[in-house]
């Protein structure tokens, strides 16, 4: 058998969960889809002496319409669902298009939505995507909850700010205002391969068709989500033209963001990669922000 | 010392109650418990595709989850598709178009593309390349694959269309 011994609870409640993380303390760990935890399990690079699935509590899986125009998604409802949700295409565009880049079709029939941001890795699509959507995450223990935004949520490789006696339990995403746009870009070397670099681009206009607000997160180019704040900056009150986009992305590319060599991609590579998506992504949002889509 | 769990599941129609180790995979659940050799392991962390089955009529990687998670659930195994003399329709389309060669990523292949071509009944060839993205072969180039499951899409808009016996 591959994976070391471990005790294993399928807690139907989230109470339940709970009460398993705050007795077990460190050496449990939450079992959600399993499509990140299990392989390193496989490999023996975690060995949890107990793990808590979530599988069975049925009240972590939904996706809600918010009165104010927002999404409420459970933490278990797994990728596929979010993917065909209608809701979710109609009041979430970025994250309905992002869903298609996350893993194989296998994967995301199984993934969940709060694994995946729990797990933190900077090379997720959903890390990125919620931190540019301004998601907020809601987080329970025995206690009581907390609301932590997103950009506040990870702080580091495969780290967030979840104690260990912490769930996940749900993610809120404002509505996005009138006048936005949005653009995902992304280079894998094979299709639905982890990305070597990739920016979430949430832009708005005012009345006057200048850009009055801009976000750019770029993934697998840092630790964790690297929000490009500066760069961002420079494009605000200006005519959302070639020259001003152009000068935003190469100062996120060659000033903002960290990314690191590996086999797959040198850091300089990753640099010239991330120049060309942010234009490409700056581009694709303003567009779509001036037609309205 | 770790506890041993009782299980139930329902594997190609037949049900099983077994006791097994939390840390024991579907896979090899399948494999060395059930004697269902057909689902085959390949790099045992998600990235082949082989050992794929379907859960609860969904596909998924045997080798991601472990063996008490599929209590209660149902699981169809590439064996559980057809038999020796009568061919899944979707198995039949890959022996003619010639969708495998040495078979290995067959079983994930099968168990990936019968529930696809179900939600999908009349795939563009972008979007059966698409479904079986996750899915790894080292023999055919892919081609043959693509070719078999649009036979098999199209063998089942014929048999659709005829009247019923």
């Amino acid at each position: 058998m591959k994976p070391a011994p471990f005790d294993y609870f399928a807690p139907t409640t989230i109470e339940e969960a709970l009460s398993h993380l705050a007795e077990h303390g460190y050496d449990a760990k939450v079992l959600a889809g399993g499509q990140s935890l299990v392989p390193m399990m496989n490999f023996r690079l975690v060995q949890p002496s107990i793990l808590v699935d979530l599988n069975k509590i049925q009240d972590l899986a939904y996706i809600r319409a918010d009165e104010n125009g927002g999404v409420r998604i459970g933490a278990m409802t797994r990728h596929h669902q979010v993917e065909v949700d209608s809701l979710v295409a109609q009041r979430m565009p970025l994250l309905h298009e992002s869903m298609p880049h996350i893993g194989y079709p296998q994967i995301r029939n199984r993934g969940t939505l709060g694994g995946s941001l729990s797990h933190a890795d900077a090379a997720a699509e959903l890390v990125a995507v919620t931190v540019a959507l301004n998601g907020r995450f809601r987080v329970r223990n025995q206690d009581g909850e907390r609301w932590i935004p997103a950009e506040d949520f990870f702080v580091g490789l495969f780290t967030t700010v979840l104690e260990p006696r912490d769930l996940l339990v749900e993610v809120e995403l404002p509505p996005m205002p009138d006048h936005s746009g949005w653009s995902l870009m992304e280079v894998a070397r094979r299709r639905h391969d982890f990305a070597l670099v990739g920016v979430a681009a949430v832009v708005r206009l005012d009345d006057d068709g200048r850009c009055d607000r801009a976000r750019m997160v770029f993934l697998s180019a840092g630790d964790g989500p690297v929000v490009a704040g500066r760069s961002a900056d420079l494009l605000q009150g200006q005519a959302p033209g070639g020259e001003a986009i152009r000068a935003a992305a190469e100062m996120a590319a060659y000033e903002e963001i960290d990314p690191g060599s590996d086999i797959h991609a040198s850091a300089d590579f990753r640099r010239r990669l991330a120049n060309v998506l942010a234009r490409r992504a700056l581009e694709q949002a303003f567009e779509r922000a001036a037609s309205g889509e | 010392m770790h506890s041993s769990v009782d299980i139930s599941t329902t594997v190609n129609g037949i049900r099983y109650e077994q006791v097994v180790e939390p840390r024991m995979l579907l896979s090899d659940f399948l494999r060395h418990i059930l004697g269902l050799t057909g689902t085959h392991v390949g790099c045992e962390h998600g990235v082949c595709g082989a050992c794929t089955v379907m859960l609860d009529g969904e596909s998924v990687r045997s080798c991601l989850l472990f063996a008490v998670q599929a209590d209660g659930h149902e699981i169809i195994t590439v064996e559980g598709l057809g038999t020796m003399d009568e061919l899944h329709p979707v198995q039949e389309a890959f022996r003619e178009a010639h969708g495998l060669q040495c078979g290995f990523c067959t079983p994930g292949i099968l168990t990936t593309v019968v529930p696809f071509l179900e939600a999908n009944p009349n795939p563009t060839e972008d979007e059966i390349r698409e479904a079986i993205s996750g899915n790894l072969c080292r023999c055919t180039g892919y081609q043959h694959i693509v070719d078999a499951v649009q036979l098999a899409a199209e063998k089942a808009q014929d048999r659709s269309k005829q009247p019923a016996d």
